[in-house]
Parts: C-alpha cells; structure tokens; sequence
C-alpha cells in the first residue's frame, strides 16, 4: 500500500468493481414495492399548438394508472425564475406540460403511468394527438442572417462575451503577407451518455420525496424540485450515485425528472421515468455554429490580424452561448482583431454544454486556420506556433496562472516523431495508402467556484468526508479520497469520502473541468479546520505532549500526531477521540476562491495533440493511426484516472472529426437518427494507438491544488489536429465536421 | 408495442398453421431486427410465431449433389464459423463477418437475415411519410438527407438499399431459397428472391404472405480460390454499408474463367450485372479490364443530393475488391480495404 502523499499516486478507481460487476446501482435501479412506471409522449410536430389529446383509449386499458398532460398536471409555480437551475442561460426556461404551445419537435407533452414500462409505452403509442401546425425555422446554415447578439445574464459571468475590437483590423489584414480566409461549418451533436436518463421518486408522504436521479448536480435538481413543486428543500433529496456518463447532458434537470416528481406527488407513489435512446435527441444538444475566420500574417509568420465570427443556434426561449471566438486572441496575440459572436434563435430546444462545449468548436477553427496559414507561408506548423506563442493574454491584458504549451509543444513532437514529417501534401505514403501528420493546440479555461465539505474523524480514528457532488464516471470518489487522505496523513483505507446526495454539504453542477479544484478545495479547507480542532482535543488531553506545540510543530501522519522534533512522540486519533468522550471531531468548511486574485490571471490548461492518418487513395477510407496528446493542467492528482480522461477525450475528439453528427431534416424540424445504430460514434476497430504525457506545470495561483482539472482538455485539439493531417495526406482541405470519407476520393 | 399472444411452433407444418390461422401474426426468429420494428410501431403483430424451436432446419448439411444446405434457423454467427462454410464458400463467410456486431450474429438467423428490413431514416419514423411504412403517403428520402439510399434500380416511390451483408454473398454464389407454404413447397432462384421497388415499395420480396424459408442451398461452386468481400461504411465496424462488393473469381492459366461480381449498398436488392461478367469472361483479370465490367455495372445509376458520390465510389471498390479477390489472403478484418 502507498501511503504517502496519496496525490499524485496512480490509484485506481475505488468504485471500478462495483461497476465492472454490475453492483453499482443507478437511477432507474431502485426497486420499491409497488412502483410505478411512466413513458413519455413526444411531440411529432415542430411548432404549433395541441389542438386535443384524447387519451380515452390509453385509459381504458387494464394497469394503465394515469395519463398527465397539459390540461390535468397540477398547478405548479408561475415565475420563470423558479424554473431556472444552475446551468440556465438567460431566458425564460423550457417548462413541461406548462400549456398547448408547442416550440420543438421531440417536446414531452404527456407522461402515462402504468404498472409497467412496456405497458406505459404501448399506451403511450395509442394517444392520439391532433395539432394546428404553424411555419417553423431549424436550420442555422440558411437564417444566418437572423443572427443577434446574445443576452447577457448570470451565465455570462462564466462564459464571457467576446472583447472589443482592438487596432485595425481590416489595413492589417489587407497589408498582410499570407491571408486565409475559410468558413467553419458544425453541425448538431448529442451526448449520448451509455446511462439513459432516468428518475426513481420515492413518495415519502407528507409532500416528501427522495428522489434517484441521473444528473451532474443533486443540490441543483434539489432546489428546482422544490421550486417548481412548491416543496420545502429539506423534504426534496435527490441522491445520484453512480453516473453512467453525461457529458454535460446532466447538468440541468431533465424533463424526465419533473414528470417522475410531478406523478409521485400526485399519484402519491413511487415513480420512475426511463427516457429511451430516442429521447435522449429531445433536450440538449452541442448547437450547430458557423465560423468565419480571417487570419493575415507579416513575412515572418507573425499574425498580426485575426477575424473571428461565429454564429451558433439557440432557442426561441433561452440565450444558450460558449466562449469561441475569445480563444483566437487568448492564443495568439495579435494586434488588430475583431472577435463576434452572434446567435439566431431557432425552433429547437435549448442547446446544452457538451464535453468541451465552445472550445472544441474554436479549436477547430482556430487550428485548422493556423495550418493553414503555416501552410501558405512554408513554416513548420510547430514552429509556426512557437513563433505565435503568447507569453501573455493580450486579449485581457494580464498573464496566465502558469502556461507550459511550449512544453507541451516540444515533448508531443519528439514523442510522436514530428521530425519525419515531409512537409510537402501527399508526399508520404505507405503501400497505397496516403500518411498524414497533424497536429493543433488545445485549451480549455480553469475554473473554480465555491462549495463546502464536511470532515469528521470518527471513533475509529478514520477520516470521513462528504460533498453533494457527483462522480459522472471521471474518478471524482478517488480522487476526493486521496485529497483527502493527504489531509490526516492517511491510508485511503481508513478515508470515506460520502457524495453525491443533497442532504451532504452544498456542491455545484458538476462540469467545465471544475470539479476537483473546486470541492478538493473544500475539502482542503475542511480538513485543514478538522486539523486545528483535533490538534486543539489533544492539547487539551492530560500529560499531553503538544501542550506547547503548534501547526509547524507537528506532523499528522500514521493515523495521529507526532511530534517533529521527535516522531517517537506519537498520539494516536482514537486516543485523542477517546480523551476527548469518545465523541466524533466535526466541522463543515467552505472555500470560496478569491476571485480578486484570481482576476488577474488568465488560468487555462493547455494541450498539443499529434495524430498521423492513412488514408486509402482511390477509396478514400481513414484511420487514425497514431495520436499523441501532452497537456499542460498543473498538478495532476491522479494520473492514472487523468490519463483515462484525456484518452477518453481523444476517442471523442476522433469521433467529432471522423463519426458523429445528428442529422436534421429541416423540412420536418427534426433529427432523423435517433439510435447508436444510426448516429456513429467510434468503435473499438477506428482506435489505434493513443499516448499521453503530462507536461509538469506549477501553479501556486490557480487554487490551493495547483491543479487545472482534464475533463475536457483532452477532446480540444483533436478534430483539427485530424483534419490538418487529412489537409497533408491528401491536399484536401475540408472545414465542415465530420469530414466523410468518401469527400476524399 | 402491443400485447401479442405467443406460440412456439415444434415443426414448420405448425408453424405455417399458426400463421395461416391468423393474419396478423409474424414468425420471430433472432428477433434482431422485429423487435425493434414492433417497439417503434413500424410494426405490428396479434400473434408471434416463434420458429427457434423447431429441431429441422437447425444445421448446415451436405447434398449428395455436392452443394451445401443452409438451415434457416442457423445463426448467422454458426453459419459464418462453419467449416464447410470457411472452407467451400469463404465470401459468404467473410460477407457475414462484416455484419452487425458479435451480439447481433450470435442472435440473428440465415432466415431473419433475408428479410431484415430497410435502414431509411424515414422507414423508421412513423411521424414523417413513407410508402415502404404507408403506401401513397410519399417518399421522405427524395427531397430528404439521403446519403444512404439506392442509385440503382430506384422508382420515384422509394430509394431504400436492401442492407444485408450477407445477402451480396448470397447473391454471388447463386444460392436458391427454399420456401414452405400452405401450398406446399417452392424454391426461388436468389436473384428472384427480392424485388426493386417500383410502384410496390411495401414488397421487400416475393415471399408471400405465411410462407416460412426453410433453408438456403449453395450450388457446388463456392470461389474458395479466388473471392473477397469489401465494405464501404462510415465506421470500421457495425455500421452498414455504404457501398459493399463481393466478387468470386475462376481462374484458368491467368484468364477469367467464371466471374460473379454482387453489389450491396446500392439499391434494394444485391445487385448483379450479367453483361458485365459475361464481359470479363476470357479475359485477363487486370485492372483495366475490372474498370470497363464497373462501368457496365454502374450503367444507369442515379444520384440523388447526397449519395451521388455512391457512383464513382462503388466503380473503384468494383476494382479494388476485384484486385483483392487475386489475393484473397490480403483481406482485412470487417472487410475493410486492403492491397
Ligand atoms: C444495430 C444493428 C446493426 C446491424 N448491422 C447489420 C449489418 O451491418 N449487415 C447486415 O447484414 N445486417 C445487419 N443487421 C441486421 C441483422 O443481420 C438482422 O437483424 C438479422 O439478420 C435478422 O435476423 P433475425 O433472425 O434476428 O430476424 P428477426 O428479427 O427474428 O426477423 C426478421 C423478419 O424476418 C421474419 N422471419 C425470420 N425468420 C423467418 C423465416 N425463417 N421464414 C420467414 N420469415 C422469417 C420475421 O417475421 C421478421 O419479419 C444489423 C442489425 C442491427 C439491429
Ligand atoms: S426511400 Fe423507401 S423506405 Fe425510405 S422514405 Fe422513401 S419510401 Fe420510405
């Protein structure tokens, strides 16, 4: 067993048996007796109003319970406000059941309840629904023109808009040696998590509900349940175990979760909606975005002049954004720029942060650009990136926390083996097929915000711990459990670290890479207060011998304290426990980051992904042979399950650039491959060779870990570091996503 | 789906009895591919007839005149492991191979194979309209995303592709399908077995109503020295094809012999041009010579907005996969590309 300190120790998940085993219990696994299953009714139509839902024949069929739409839910909460969560842009949030309006297709517009789920699907199939249809709009490509500015709200305070336009952009760019100038086109993606999203309300009686739900943040469904409903907050838990992956789907609550709640409470019984894959294609999605990039350099490979604009989708009822035009100057710093950001609202539901959400979207443009541009000026595209290389955020004017992309720069391609690179297009080959090397930078911005935790050394001597946060699948109960066994100086046997229920110390959503900076510093802070009052009981015990001692003179390890200037002096935990009415030691901490430093830095991870791909000449079929990702994120607490995140990420930067795209079929308002048959992620035969290095990086700014978090980091840089591989391998330039393969022939 | 009575048929003679006692009832086989059809509501039955149970028809059997039997409850992945199938007719093992996943082959039937249905995105959405789904409602994949659909043989009633992998095989080895029926017994030459849309885009085939396929038989000919099996598809694997070829060669001191030469992905039944095999006979099997037979092959196909790129693609897989069946050892798993 490695004891000491468990950061940075490569532990495996603590939680991985469970699953492998099938053991772990998720949302719609709860079994109670006499538990009620509900299916939702989706909307077949676009836009328009429900003219009537007969649902006489659904009735009248033997255990089926109930059929709720529009017209019979219960009265519910009127403001818009109550309707909000943690994750809603500004707007006015989309409310189930609310009244007859129809705004999207695929909208929930009936929940029946029956005594079980195939019973509830069949009736489900058998409403029959009559609508007035009304002239809709879903295609972004062709309303480009409807584009406006977004509005600005709380969400804006952590997806800034664009900065002003800075020098001249357009002399610049006209005087500009070597100019690109190329259009972006992305479409629409859904996260498709493995774990379907479902809910398990249990009726305690009494307005009470416990609640299991699939979500990124049971506090944030906690208090939208009891808003909506009208509950007190203490009498709505919602407890989320295991996550079966969610990639952002969960961090507002889904529908699934306001039907369950809303039958339980009526129904007075337990409820359970399973959402299937299908509806998974009707709540939030990664919006499709336009780019258009104009980027000129001087005849030394300066880029002096940088045109970003990006016009992305939202809905008709709320101003969903990401931060995407921002990163081009953040990257690169030129003089004369012009960033906007513009949004056409559409006939869809709301778009809804997907793993990298804004970043991968720029990245692509922004890479594929600089390739591009390195290209038609004969530089090596490594080179022409050191050249560019900003030492500081010109966009913000102020510094980075810490940045080590020229590291990772450096020991990506010496580990690929760059130097091999022939820079002429089509130059390389092996049989008959074509080789391409590419390669992009990846960003991905560090943020923490404020949580709470609680530590309790327990009768026993051990350390128990515990946040309302999730573990989506990332290693979130490892790696609170290391931090916090670094705490006491603890083995990870003797640390419970308790989450993901709403009763436990408030934490946030659980997304934008934030997680472990933001409740490892709760938990530090938690554990630092736990210190002071254990140091405080054994002061306080009799003979002791700390009587006298301070912080700097002790040591917490082997389960106690000792002494620094003689280690044989030792007291035990259960001793100071024991001494002390053999009463539990407690306390609940916040952190709250301290955002007037933190504002002047710009705090970011940092990546360089290499990829090589073959390509069949004539047939025009790809594979990505080889990839290398180095990532700069600070320090890496576990990098055993970083490294899993940054593969994972890779596996989907692939996907984005080679598989996945929901298809929309704009004359019906409506996606058209809702299955994993149909809508292509990558299988185990297009993933080949993946590598990672963590490029060393210390940050004493950005929190109290040092550590940028590598959620999404690992995605960034992949598509276009593809793509500009494509562009080498075949001379092809193809700047819409995914690229086909058959574009290549 | 609805509530559906269920019986389990212990020979074909019941089985045909049940399906002809009540018209609303459907034969289930692996269930891959019904299944999903009854769940979405694209279709319906009062009545399931299970034929996994019946003990005939379960094996691959010899016949004394040398072919070889394919029982119609076989599974696929059975079929594609057998040794004789591996041995005498490795295409049809290859093309099975690059099918569905492992789940999906250990479960579907050499039967249920045949008569899976279209992948049209519409086919499978109630909500939009559909002649295949609903006669005379329309077809959603002309003015539609259909990069998927056929180039040959389509009608402006519908542009499915028939999607099976195993079926471009079975079509190249001129298999004959065996049918019982209230009526008796009857077999139908492979290529006749399914049908082009025309103005009937509800027919996927000839089978009529409550006949049951019984087995498939593969004439003695299986191109175990020269064969290849190519798929074209977004993803290596589970994903169906956008453009597939299997092609059996005969050799005779380096001339073309015999050629068979069948297209998946590409219109709504396996698709063979005899001219252009006729065409290739006595002659050297180069690449120029593949290229004129994929013209031929080709001739008369229409694009449509997004899968006109299925014509050129298709004339070089003719050639690759033509070239690769020169060396059949070259083959890649998923019959992805090689040479
Ligand atoms: C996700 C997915 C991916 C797939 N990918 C591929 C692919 O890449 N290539 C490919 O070729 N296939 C693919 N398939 C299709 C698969 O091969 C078929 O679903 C399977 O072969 C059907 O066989 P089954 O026994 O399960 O048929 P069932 O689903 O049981 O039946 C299908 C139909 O045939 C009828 N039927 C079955 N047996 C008989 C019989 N003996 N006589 C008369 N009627 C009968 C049934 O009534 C039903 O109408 C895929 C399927 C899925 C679900
Ligand atoms: S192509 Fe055929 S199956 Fe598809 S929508 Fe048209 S009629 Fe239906």
């Amino acid at each position: 067993m490695i004891d000491q300190p468990q950061i940075g120790q490569p532990i495996s998940r603590l939680e991985g048996r469970a699953k492998v085993t099938g053991t772990a219990k998720y949302a719609g696994e709860y079994n109670v007796d006499g538990l009620l299953y509900g299916y939702v009714v989706n909307s077949t139509i676009t836009k328009g109003k429900i003219t009537q839902i007969d649902t006489s024949a659904a009735k009248e069929i033997e255990g089926v319970i109930e059929v709720f739409t529009h017209e019979n839910r219960p009265s519910l909460a009127w403001f818009d406000m109550q309707y909000s969560d943690m994750d809603a842009p500004p707007g006015s949030p989309f409310r189930p059941l609310q009244n007859a309006e129809i705004k999207y297709n695929g909208q929930p517009i009936a929940l029946v309840v029956a005594e079980t789920f195939e019973l509830a699907r069949y009736a489900a199939s058998i409403l029959k629904v009559s609508y007035e249809e009304e002239s809709f709009a879903t295609d972004l490509y062709q309303n480009q023109d409807k584009g406006r500015d977004p509005k600005v709200g709380m969400a804006t305070f952590l997806k800034p808009l664009p900065p002003k336009p800075k020098g001249d952009f357009e002399k610049e760019y006209a005087a500009s040696v070597a100019q690109v100038s190329a259009e972006y086109v992305h479409g629409t993606e859904h996260h498709n998590p493995m774990e379907l999203f479902a809910t398990t309300t249990i009726y305690e009686g009494d307005g009470k509900v416990t609640i299991y739900d699939k979500t990124q943040g049971t506090v944030n469904c906690q208090l939208y349940v009891g808003n909506i409903f009208g509950l007190h907050f203490k009498n709505v838990r919602v407890i989320s175990p295991y996550v079966g992956g969610a990639f952002g789907s969960g961090l507002r609550p889904q529908y699934q979760l306001f039907m369950s709640v809303m039958a339980a409470l009526e129904l007075k019984r337990a409820v359970r909606v399973t959402l299937d894959r299908h509806q998974m294609y009707t709540f939030g999605h990664r919006p499709p975005t336009v780019q258009q990039l104009n980027f000129g350099a001087d005849e030394n490979g300066v880029v002096n002049a940088i045109k970003h604009t990006a016009i992305a989708e939202t809905s008709q009822h709320e101003d969903y954004t990401e931060v995407v035009v921002n990163w081009s100057n953040i990257l690169y710093p030129a003089k004369n720029t012009k960033l906007e950001y513009q949004l056409v609202p559409l006939d869809v539901y709301s778009p809804l942060d997907m793993r990298a959400p804004g970043g991968s979207t720029a990245s692509h443009a922004i890479e594929s650009t600089m390739d591009a541009l390195a290209f038609k000026l004969s530089i090596d595209p490594v080179q022409f990136r050191l050249i560019n290389y900003a030492d500081m955020d010109v966009a913000e004017n102020r510094p980075f926390s810490s940045k080590e992309l020229k590291q990772c720069y450096i020991q990506g391609a010496e580990r690929f083996g760059w130097s091999k690179r022939n820079p002429e297009l089509r130059s390389m080959r092996r049989g008959n097929k074509l080789i391409g090397y590419g390669m992009a930078t990846g960003f991905w911005e560090s943020m923490t915000i404020p949580a709470r935790a609680e530590a309790v050394l327990t009768k026993e001597g051990k350390l128990r711990v515990s946040s309302a946060v999730t573990d989506i699948g990332t290693g979130t109960l490892t790696v609170m459990t290391q931090i916090a066994a670094d705490e006491l100086g603890l083995p990870l046997e003797d640390v419970q670290f308790n989450y993901g229920d709403s009763k436990m110390p408030f934490a946030p959503i659980q997304g934008g890479s934030f997680t472990v900076s933001t409740v490892g510093s709760a938990i530090k802070s938690a554990g630092k207060a736990l210190r002071k009052k254990i140091l405080k009981k054994a002061r306080e015990m009799d003979n002791s011998p700390f009587k006298n001692a301070d912080d700097n003179d002790i040591s917490f390890e082997r389960g106690g304290i000792s002494l620094n200037s003689n280690p044989a002096v030792m007291v035990f935990f259960k001793e100071i426990i024991a001494a002390s009415g053999n009463k539990e030691i407690k306390t609940t901490n916040m952190s709250v980051p301290n955002v007037f430093k933190l504002k002047k830095y710009t705090r970011a991870a940092h990546s360089a992904a290499f990829v090589e791909v073959e390509i069949d000449e004539e047939l025009g079929t790809i594979q990505v042979t080889r990839a290398v990702t180095a990532v700069a994120a600070g320090n890496i607490i576990n990098p055993k399950t970083a490294r899993s995140q940054i593969l994972g990420g890779m596996v989907w930067g692939i996907s984005k650039a080679l598989y996945e795209e929901t298809i929309s079929d704009h004359r019906f308002g409506k996606y058209m491959n809702q299955n994993l048959a149909e809508y292509h992620i990558p299988v185990h035969a297009d993933i080949h060779e993946l590598d990672v290095i963590f490029v060393e990086e210390k940050d004493e700014i950005v929190n109290e870990l040092g550590s940028k978090g590598v959620g999404e980091i690992g995605l960034v840089a992949m598509a276009p570091a593809i793509a500009n591989a494509i562009f080498h391998a075949t001379g092809k330039r193809i700047n819409h996503l995914p690229i086909h393969f058959d574009e290549l022939i | 789906m609805n509530n559906f009575a269920y019986e389990q048929a212990e020979n074909i003679g019941k089985a045909v009895e049940f399906s002809s006692n009540n018209s609303a009832s459907k034969y289930i086989a692996g269930g891959t591919n019904l299944i999903d059809l009854l769940k979405y509501n694209i279709a319906t039955a009062e009545m399931l007839v299970d034929i996994n149970h019946i003990p005939e028809h379960k094996a691959i059997e010899e016949k004394s005149d040398g072919s070889l039997r394919l029982g119609a409850f076989v599974t696929n992945a059975d079929t594609a492991y057998h040794p004789q199938i591996e041995a005498r007719y490795p295409l049809l093992s290859k093309a099975i191979l690059a099918g569905a996943s492992a789940q999906i082959r250990n479960m579907a039937t050499n039967g249920g194979n045949l008569l899976q249905r279209t992948r049209c995105y519409f086919f499978y959405d109630p909500a939009t309209p559909c002649n295949k789904r609903e006669p005379g409602t329309g077809c959603s994949a002309i003015g539609g995303y259909n990069r998927i659909m056929a180039i040959l043989g389509t009608s402006e009633n519908c542009i499915a592709v028939f999607p099976s992998d195993m079926c471009v095989a079975l079509a190249a080895l001129e298999a004959v399908v065996n049918i019982s029926g209230t009526e008796g017994d009857r077999s139908l030459e492979f290529a006749d077995f399914h049908r082009l849309p025309g103005d009937t885009p509800h027919l996927d085939n000839n089978l009529k109503e409550g006949e049951i396929i019984t087995s498939i038989d593969l004439p003695e000919k299986g191109f175990d020295k020269n064969y290849s099996y190519l798929k074209l598809r977004d993803r290596s694997s589970y994903a169906f094809a956008l453009v597939s070829v299997a092609t059996g060669l005969e050799l005779e001191n380096n001339l073309i012999k015999e050629v068979r030469i069948a297209l998946g992905g590409l219109a709504h039944k396996p698709w063979r041009v005899k001219e252009a095999e006729d065409f290739l006979k006595d002659k050297e099997p180069s690449m120029e010579n593949f290229a004129s037979a994929a013209e031929m092959i080709l001739r008369g196909a229409i694009g449509f907005e997004h899968n006109s790129f299925k014509i050129e693609l298709a004339k070089r897989a003719i050639v690759r996969n033509c070239m690769m069946a020169l060396n059949p050892e070259s083959q890649q798993p998923g019959a992805q590309p090689s040479l």
